[in-house]
């Protein structure tokens, strides 16, 4: 373990010391932002999504709406952009051959590589809600939130349920993230992984509103954006969460064991 | 019984699609080698290397460092070995000592505590703060020694450590070499400049298309290749005509003022007889160094192609 940890560290660090890291927690802290900025200066707001309509009761509501918003490509988009990048650009440059010619085994590298992907993406959901939080605070108060039955929820409990909404969120976008993941190994190719990733997030969501499409959509991974829903029922709603689990569980360890048994035998040679 | 050679690799074959990149080399490196791995570019030099070190997988064959196949324990094949392929590579956005940090936490917890003195001997230690993506490429290669010395190598496998370099920077680099040979480390390294190999290196295999042509000793194999020689003489008109009577002598030639030829050692010891007892003057006598395309066409019996010839350009 120690070694993986290592590996992990080293990964963040690289991951720190890279722009494009940046602009993806830039992107995840603006956008909410400029949600609140636009709804202070405007009137009406989105009245046809969940929690849209009490976005000026409470900040509470903010990072639930901006969830919604963000889950069509925005948030896919930037988690793609270092998830697909992660293995290839080493790839491309060179520096996987460095780093694969030390103690280290193939496998610790891929688990630590792995792990940062994850605790970038942990750390955009994380940024999000916490700068709309913050941001609509600020803007329409810490109030008491309406829940999804109409009921009203504490800003207390309203904060433990964002905190539960945001890590439920989060196992779609690690779903995605393992794929752009796996494309990043395969074809050591940055741009394409990146691209790759985000048509697979869009493709997942455009399924879910096709008809036709009824039988399966509970298991479609952008299905999964709305598992926190059940959260803000009363009494909650278990069913979504615990499907959002394992169906999860299943988009981002298929990708993970792929792309790990690529790592482990492909050549590594000069693309 | 000594212990297992530092490289020992057999049969090996590396086959891209229809393309024999590496056909069936044989290679033994014995412990304190500074041994030459020569050929010219797109021979298999770097492909054979990323096999020792594990980054490629064989289509054929096998090869061992200390006895462990990088292909059956992966890491651990690398204990006491180190060395980089096509150049060292860094992470361009991290400075010199991070980039060295780095790689130290990806070996055993002893390599931290050398990165000042590795950057010392490489003399580094003045832009080790700077990001190693404004480095030149000397600096690069020498940040690559550094990163290999980290690990305390006991075998070093450089691929090319002095292209690209300028004069000085191959200077410095070729001196490096000697001192870490010096401190007893085995070094395989590759190259496709003969003078530098000659330079530095004990022993040799020469590879061409993949395949090893020569194996053994550099200076055995250039006196057999290195026919050529060069007389210079205040009289040259007469030494030509001993020269032209001297059994043995051919190709006699005038190229830019001295005579050229052709001949054995031997037959020039009794050609500078000759030329003594005809009082004739002789001001040099000298074997021309013989080329990498010399030795091949020496090697294989003059076949050559355009191929070789480009190549050794």
């Amino acid at each position: 373990m120690g070694a993986v940890a290592k590996v992990y560290r080293w990964e963040v660090a690289k991951l720190l010391a890279q722009k494009r890291t940046y602009l993806g927690l830039g992107v995840a802290m603006l956008v909410p932002l400029v949600f609140v900025v636009v709804l202070v200066t405007q009137t009406g707001g989105p009245n046809d999504v969940p929690l849209g309509r009490y976005i000026r009761d409470t900040g509470l509501a903010v990072p639930f709406v901006v969830l919604f918003f963000m889950s069509i490509w925005g948030l896919p988009l930037i988690t793609a952009l270092v998830a697909g990048d992660i293995v290839a650009s080493e790839s491309q440059n060179g520096t996987l051959k460095t780093i694969l010619t030390r103690s280290r085994e193939r496998g610790e590298v891929f688990v630590g590589k792995a792990l940062a992907v994850m605790t970038y993406t942990l750390a955009l959901v994380v940024a999000l809600g916490l700068v709309g939080l913050i941001a609509g605070t600020i803007a329409w108060g810490f109030n008491p939130l309406t829940s999804l039955s109409g009921t009203t929820v504490s800003p207390g409990k309203g904060v433990g349920l964002l905190a539960a909404s945001l890590a439920v969120y989060s196992l779609p976008l690690i779903g995605i993230a393992a794929f752009g993941f796996m494309l990043s190994t395969v074809t050591r190719n940055s741009a394409a992984s990146v691209v790759g990733a985000l048509i697979w997030a869009l493709l997942m969501q455009l399924l879910g509103v096709l008809p036709g499409t009824e039988s399966f959509r509970p298991y479609l991974l952008g299905t999964q954006f709305e598992a926190w829903h059940g959260f803000l029922r009363v009494p909650a709603d278990w069913a979504p969460v615990i499907r959002a689990l394992w169906v999860c569980t299943i988009y981002i360890g298929l990708p993970l064991i792929a792309a790990y048994l690529v790592f482990l035998r492909r050549d590594v040679a000069g693309d | 019984m000594s212990g297992p050679l530092p490289v020992e690799a057999k049969g090996l074959v590396k086959t891209y699609g229809e393309i024999v990149a590496v056909d069936g080399v044989d290679l033994a490196v014995e412990p304190g080698d500074v041994y030459g791995y020569l050929g010219p570019n797109g021979a298999g030099k770097t492909t054979s290397l990323r096999m020792m070190l594990g980054l490629i997988r064989p289509s054929g064959g096998s090869v061992r460092l200390f006895g462990r196949d990088p292909l059956l324990v992966g890491a651990k094949a690398l204990d006491g070995v180190a060395g980089f392929v096509e150049g060292p590579t860094f992470y361009p956005y991290l400075s010199g000592r991070k980039n060295l940090r780095l790689l130290a936490a990806y070996d055993d917890p002893d390599s931290r505590s050398r990165i000042e003195e590795v950057l010392e001997l490489v003399e580094l230690r003045d832009r080790a703060k700077d990001r190693v993506g404004g480095y030149s490429h000397g600096m690069r290669q020498r940040l690559g020694i550094a990163a290999a010395l980290l690990r305390r190598p006991r075998l070093l496998l450089l691929d090319e450590p002095t292209t690209g370099l300028d004069p000085a920077g191959m200077r410095d680099m070729r001196a490096l070499v000697r001192r870490l040979a010096g401190e007893g480390i085995t070094i395989l390294l590759s190259s496709h400049l003969l003078n530098e190999v000659e330079d530095l290196c004990n022993r040799v295999a020469i590879i061409r298309r993949g395949a090893i042509v020569y194996q053994g000793s550099l200076g055995e194999l250039l006196a057999t290749a290195a026919s050529g020689y060069r007389l210079r003489s205040p009289e040259l008109e007469r030494a030509r005509s001993v020269c032209l009577a001297e059994a043995g002598v051919e190709n006699v030639e005038l190229v830019n003022g001295d005579l050229r030829f052709n001949a054995d050692e031997d037959v020039v010891a009794a050609l500078s007889i000759a030329l003594g007892r005809a009082q004739i003057g002789v001001t040099a006598l000298v074997p021309e160094t013989a080329s990498l395309e010399d030795l091949f066409l020496h090697l294989t019996g003059g076949e050559s192609s355009d191929r070789d010839r480009e190549a050794a350009a």
